[in-house]
């Protein structure tokens, strides 16, 4: 138990250490491999959280084809525009509203119930009915795709669509052929 | 990447090896972790790899894009057409009761073609996005 916390902390600190690293960062692939290996630690903190189907699908998608489309994004788009780092007037107004709001959150956590506790109400109200009846109503051992693709199975087609939807969005803007007789010169 | 011997050499003996592990994703869901969004991801990923070994241009002859515009269509259309299905036999849209002789063996039927229509779609989106900004970078006509 402490030694798995142990590895949450450590986890964390490594997710606060690479967004501050992409933050600062100038040079863009440098950022976008930072990305990837965001998305692997998230991978693995899903992972400890028990959360195997979602780290399965960080780990592909986040840090597998994401990082792809963008390094070929860059290879298109030219990845040596390292802007230098320009010096601007300091203002004070973001950093007050970020603090305020930050202290709101961390004040509003006091009120919610104990992390993991059997009796919160994200527990009570349709997880014992996936977790009691889906073995005789569904038959399925894992209970993550009975509740994916049967009794959520209408949101699972909606995501399917936004899927599809995106090809299509990239298809139109920079798919199909160039026509070549026009602009053979680039 | 003609001169990369050992890149080429290993690339090629993943490739299948990535495939099979893909078709057990996606088919093994039902059991382990695993689905078709996963499943469609990995399978992609294959081609991703054959178009950095080979070019863009000879996986585009394996896989031709009109057919993958087919497969990302026919995906959403088999998991929506399961919910007609199940809208013909009198049942609720996405209800796979009535798909199957009892109402168990319905939910599975169900569960594996949806899933199955999601690997699809997934697959030939991914697909396509990638070959969308991997063949704008290279010259036309370039057969490596």
């Amino acid at each position: 138990m402490i030694f798995e916390q142990l590895i949450d902390i450590f986890l964390l600190a490594f997710l606060a250490v690479i967004s501050i690293a992409i933050v600062r960062i100038r040079n863009v692939l440098t950022a976008v491999m930072l990305f990837g290996i965001y998305s692997l630690v998230s991978a693995s903190l899903f992972m400890l959280l028990d959360a195997a189907d979602v780290a399965f699908t960080e780990a592909a998608v986040g840090a597998g084809i994401s990082t792809i489309l963008m390094l070929a994004t860059l290879s298109l788009v030219g990845r040596d525009n390292e802007k230098p780092l320009v010096k601007k007037k300091i203002s004070f107004l973001p950093l007050i509203i970020v603090l305020v709001t930050g202290a709101t959150l961390v004040y509003g956590i006091v009120d919610l119930p104990p992390f993991g506790a059997a009796d919160n109400p994200a527990q009570t109200h349709v997880a014992p009915r996936y977790i009691f009846q889906s073995m005789s109503e569904i038959d399925v051992p894992n209970l993550v795709t009975a509740v994916l693709a049967s009794y959520r199975g209408f949101d699972t087609l909606g995501e399917v669509v936004v899927i599809f939807t995106a090809g299509i969005g990239v298809l139109l803007l920079i798919g199909g052929r160039r026509r070549e007789e026009e602009n053979t010169d680039e | 990447m003609n001169d990369h011997m050992i890149l080429r050499v290993v690339g090629k003996f993943l490739i299948p090896y990535i495939m099979l592990f893909a078709l057990y994703v996606q088919f093994h869901g039902d059991f382990g972790p695993g689905g078709g969004f996963q499943a469609g991801v990995i399978f992609a990923s294959a081609f991703v790899i054959h178009t950095l070994l080979f070019g863009v241009r000879a996986t585009q002859k394996i896989a031709p894009e009109w057919i993958l515009r087919i497969v990302a269509s026919g995906g959403v259309l088999l998991y929506a057409g399961v919910g007609v299905a199940s809208l013909l036999l009198g049942a609720n849209y996405l209800d796979y009761n009535v798909l199957g002789a009892y109402p168990v063996a319905g939910q599975h039927l169900g569960i594996i073609l949806v899933e199955f229509g999601v690997g699809l779609t997934v697959t030939a989106v991914i697909m396509l996005m990638f070959f969308a900004f991997a063949a704008r970078g290279e010259p036309e006509g370039d057969a490596s």
